[in-house]
């Protein structure tokens, strides 16, 4: 593999309170090439905070720093908020965890995928709904034809966020970040939208973070995965060495949760205490 | 003092009330326009309260050799056509104002809150006539509205009150059956109704306490509104009758002057714009603090 | 067998001119653990709401502890069944202390000797004295949910409806509530009926599941069958290879 797609070092997102300023982000460094990167971590872990950082979407007050933050060669920290938005979209795409507050309400979706294409690109516009409607089909939608003439509210969840899917990878971005993409759905719609996400990246030798709280899932769509925990990451490891994780949290994280196929009287539960001083439950 | 107010884990229901209290406090005083408007309004308390000894002349005592003087060092805002010392009217006039603003804010919110909250939770039918009847109300003018009660039951400072109240409760019952509508189908409200309250109980101790910061922003903010009705009505001779001081009153009278003896219909007024422009602020920063995502910050 | 704890024959639920949910019958013994499991429109939460009399617009029979049941929450149905919600962030009062929170049911009740019963139960939930005093927003999710929790208990019901009641939670919170569901239950015998769509939990939790789908249920089950993956409804196979494949690391 050539220079890393995107390089990060020593990230920190600080937030000023009324006990003086905060790091939810501490100083984390990694980077990634043309791969699946999973960043793990629990509320408050700073987890979409980084996402949201390299997008350069934390808003004032809160202050990001780096040493570095390149993304294929250019210096991201250094971008005017213009150059930003021509790279968002274009080039870097997000992918949030609620489709219902993330698509226009007043727009059918069809235009909004063609907005998110022409934004960047000029096209004509029967190559637009041709594009559209391809984009429409490759996220698993049936009836395209119908379903670009329907308005969000419309919708189902899962169908929602598979629009949302469509929005961000039809200007064929280099970097997709996902956000907790399918916590807001169903178990069953959860797998095939993270397949079509997986289909759709690897199919396209995109570099994808998912960011989400739910190990396994992780495990399952990654290449690697970054387990992080108030603000610092605390392990770093190949996904399918998940359950060979060494850091007390990721153990921690990985016993506590109920499996299906086994009895236990009571869950083994997570001693904070050991390694961070963080507040308890 | 300071630490055990702002303790994480107070040890009793008073500390806890306390503590929220002081945080609502010092979030107040680090806005300075609010801080602008609550001097304002603490310098009209104190005028209402002392005006006996801050007054220098008696605020209807008549001396017709000295009518219609300029301000002047003897008589700081000048004297009116009966020759009373304008500056002391004034200060008298703050107890009236007083009077007025406190109590069409203890007739007007409690029915407003009362009635909104009871048509945002039953909904319905009870809603429907309930907010036809505010609809009603809300539709008139309320200066006209205020002045067909007081034709009705005729002038006098009492019943300028009890018009301008029943002009200024549809406003409050809007804002609280918004606002009760918002929460009516939360969780919270729904386990207290599991554990067999009654409406009443929900209504009183749960759905009312949640409406209670955005109407006293809302009481806050109409107060300039109700003390311009109170000197409208006076203006019109149905408020306070002579020779009560009352602000309004005093303008109209000094209206026939307004050309040659300026200050007898200025003085009244300034009072009048300074005490509504103290309301306005310190409503814009109680609005700021009692947003009830501001207990997150502190 | 003895009198079933809750009982619900051909209950048919509506809201406005839709049907949520169609004649579903089940049957829960007291001291059982049931689970309802669906996706989200199933209409599973909609059951507990029709019990606890939140969903007024139902026909059919149901019966807690043996006494009908009717349309409306009521004070003597409040003593025997309780509900503890979803989402730790909205059911408890933004501007009421957990103190005030826990007391209220024994006010409305006229129960005395509230300081002592409110400490008490602050202790059986696993939170410390000094969150007594605190507001909401002065604690953590799964501390929420422990005041929750202990708020359904405060009138010592025997019948607990749980609606999701980790699904808002993280994975190591909710193991803390989940033992805690476990022990209180233990301890009180009490008789549980959740809604999830967490079938984990369900292994964790519960002795008995009915999936539902589309407003009806379509296989009732004990939880050997889930654990042993013998469901047999072809829906509740899908749901369960669903639910495996994101728990077995790849």
């Amino acid at each position: 593999m050539s220079a890393p797609l995107l390089e990060i070092d020593g990230l920190t997102v600080t937030f000023p309170t009324s006990r003086g300023p905060v790091d939810v982000v501490k100083g984390i460094s990694f980077s990634l090439g043309r791969e699946r990167l999973g960043i793990v971590g629990e509320s408050g872990s700073g987890k979409s905070m980084t996402g949201r950082a390299i997008l350069r979407l934390i808003r004032k007050p809160g202050l990001v720093t780096a040493r570095t933050m390149r993304f294929d060669g250019i210096d991201l920290l250094s971008q005017s908020e213009r150059q930003m938005r021509q790279l968002r979209g274009a080039r870097l795409s997000m992918v949030m965890q609620d489709p219902k507050f993330s698509l226009n309400p007043v727009m059918t979706i069809g235009e909004q995928i063609a907005e998110a294409l022409v934004t960047h690109k000029y096209l004509l516009r029967r190559d637009l709904k041709a594009r559209v409607l391809a984009m429409l089909e490759a996220v698993r939608i049936n009836d395209p034809e119908r379903v670009a003439k329907l308005y969000p509210h419309e919708v189902s969840g899962g169908m929602g966020q598979r629009v949302m899917i469509a929005m961000m990878l039809i200007p064929e971005p280099d970097l997709l970040i996902a956000d907790e993409p399918t916590s807001a759905l169903d178990v069953s719609v959860q797998a095939q939208v993270l397949d079509i996400i997986d289909d759709l990246v690897t199919g396209k030798g995109m570099g994808l973070i998912l960011i989400s709280h739910d190990l396994n899932l992780v495990g399952r769509y990654c290449d690697r995965i970054l387990v992080i925990n108030s603000g610092e990451i605390v392990e770093e490891c190949v996904a399918s060495k998940l359950h060979e994780a060494s850091h007390p949290y990721t153990r921690g994280l990985l016993a506590a949760m109920p499996r299906m196929n086994e009895t236990r009287e009571e869950l083994p539960v997570l001693d904070r205490s050991t390694w961070t001083t963080g507040a308890g439950t | 003092m300071i630490a055990w107010l702002l303790d994480d884990s107070p040890t009793s229901r008073l500390q806890a009330t306390l503590g929220r209290s002081y945080r609502v406090f010092t979030a107040l005083m680090r806005n300075p326009l609010a801080v602008v408007g609550a001097v304002i309004i603490l310098v009209l308390i104190a005028m209402a309260v002392f005006a006996p000894w801050i007054a220098p002349y008696s605020p209807v005592g008549q001396d017709l050799a000295n009518r219609l003087m300029p301000p002047s060092a003897d008589h700081l805002m000048g004297t009116d056509e009966l020759g009373r010392d304008i500056f002391s009217r004034v200060v008298y006039g703050a107890r009236i104002t007083l009077l007025i603003v406190t109590m069409v804010a203890v007739i007007a919110a409690p029915i407003g809150l009362i009635v909104g909250a009871v048509s945002g939770y039953f909904g319905g039918w009870t809603d429907r006539i309930l907010m036809g009847l505010t609809d009603i109300f809300l539709s008139m003018p309320k200066l006209i509205l205020a002045l067909a009660f007081v034709a009705a039951l005729g002038p006098g400072i009492e019943n300028a009150i009890i018009a301008i109240a029943i002009t200024a409760w549809p406003v409050y019952a809007r804002i609280a059956r918004a606002e009760t509508i918002t929460f009516r189908d939360a969780e919270f409200i729904a386990a207290v109704r599991l554990q067999g309250a009654s409406p009443a109980r929900v209504i009183l101790r749960h759905v009312l306490p949640l409406c209670a910061s955005s109407t006293i922003v809302r009481v806050t903010l109409d107060m300039a509104g109700i003390i311009l009705t109170a000197a409208g009505l006076g203006f019109l001779g149905l408020g306070a009758q002579p020779p009560l001081p009352e602000w309004g009153a005093m303008i109209s009278r000094g209206r026939t002057f307004i050309l040659d003896q300026w200050w007898v219909a200025t003085m009244p007024g300034f009072a009048i714009i300074l005490v509504s422009l103290g309301f306005c602020f310190l409503g814009d920063g109680l609005r700021d603090v009692l947003d009830p995502k501001q207990g997150d910050k502190s | 067998m003895s009198t079933p704890a809750i009982h619900l024959d051909k209950l048919t639920v509506s809201y406005g001119t839709t049907k949520v949910v169609h004649e579903a019958s089940f049957s829960v013994a007291a001291g059982e653990s049931f689970a309802l499991v669906g996706e989200s429109g199933s209409g599973k939460s909609t059951i507990l709401k029709a019990i606890s009399g939140l969903a007024p617009d139902w026909t059919g029979t149901m019966s807690v502890l043996g006494k009908a049941r009717g349309h409306a929450p009521d004070v003597a149905f409040a003593e025997t069944c309780q509900m503890v919600f979803q989402d730790p962030y909205g059911s408890l009062h933004p501007r009421k202390t957990v103190d005030s929170c826990l007391a209220e049911p024994l006010a409305i009740h006229g129960i005395g000797g509230r300081d002592a019963r409110v400490k008490d139960m602050l202790a059986a939930v696993g939170l410390d004295q000094r969150f007594r005093f605190r507001y909401p927003h002065q604690l953590s999710g799964g501390q929420r949910q422990r005041v929750a929790i202990a708020r359904a208990l405060m009138l010592e019901p025997k019948v607990l409806l749980l609606d999701e009641p980790t699904s808002a939670l993280d994975v190591s919170v909710q193991a803390e509530i989940l033992n805690l569901l476990k022990k209180l239950r233990r301890e009180n015998g009490l008789t549980y009926l959740m809604v999830t769509h967490n079938l984990p939990v369900v292994s964790f939790l519960c002795d008995r599941l009915a999936v539902m789908r589309h407003g009806r249920i379509v296989e009732i089950a004990g939880v050997d069958a889930l654990k042993s993956g013998h469901l047999k409804d072809t829906y509740s196979r899908e749901l369960y290879a669903a639910s495996g494949g994101t728990l077995q690391p790849a």
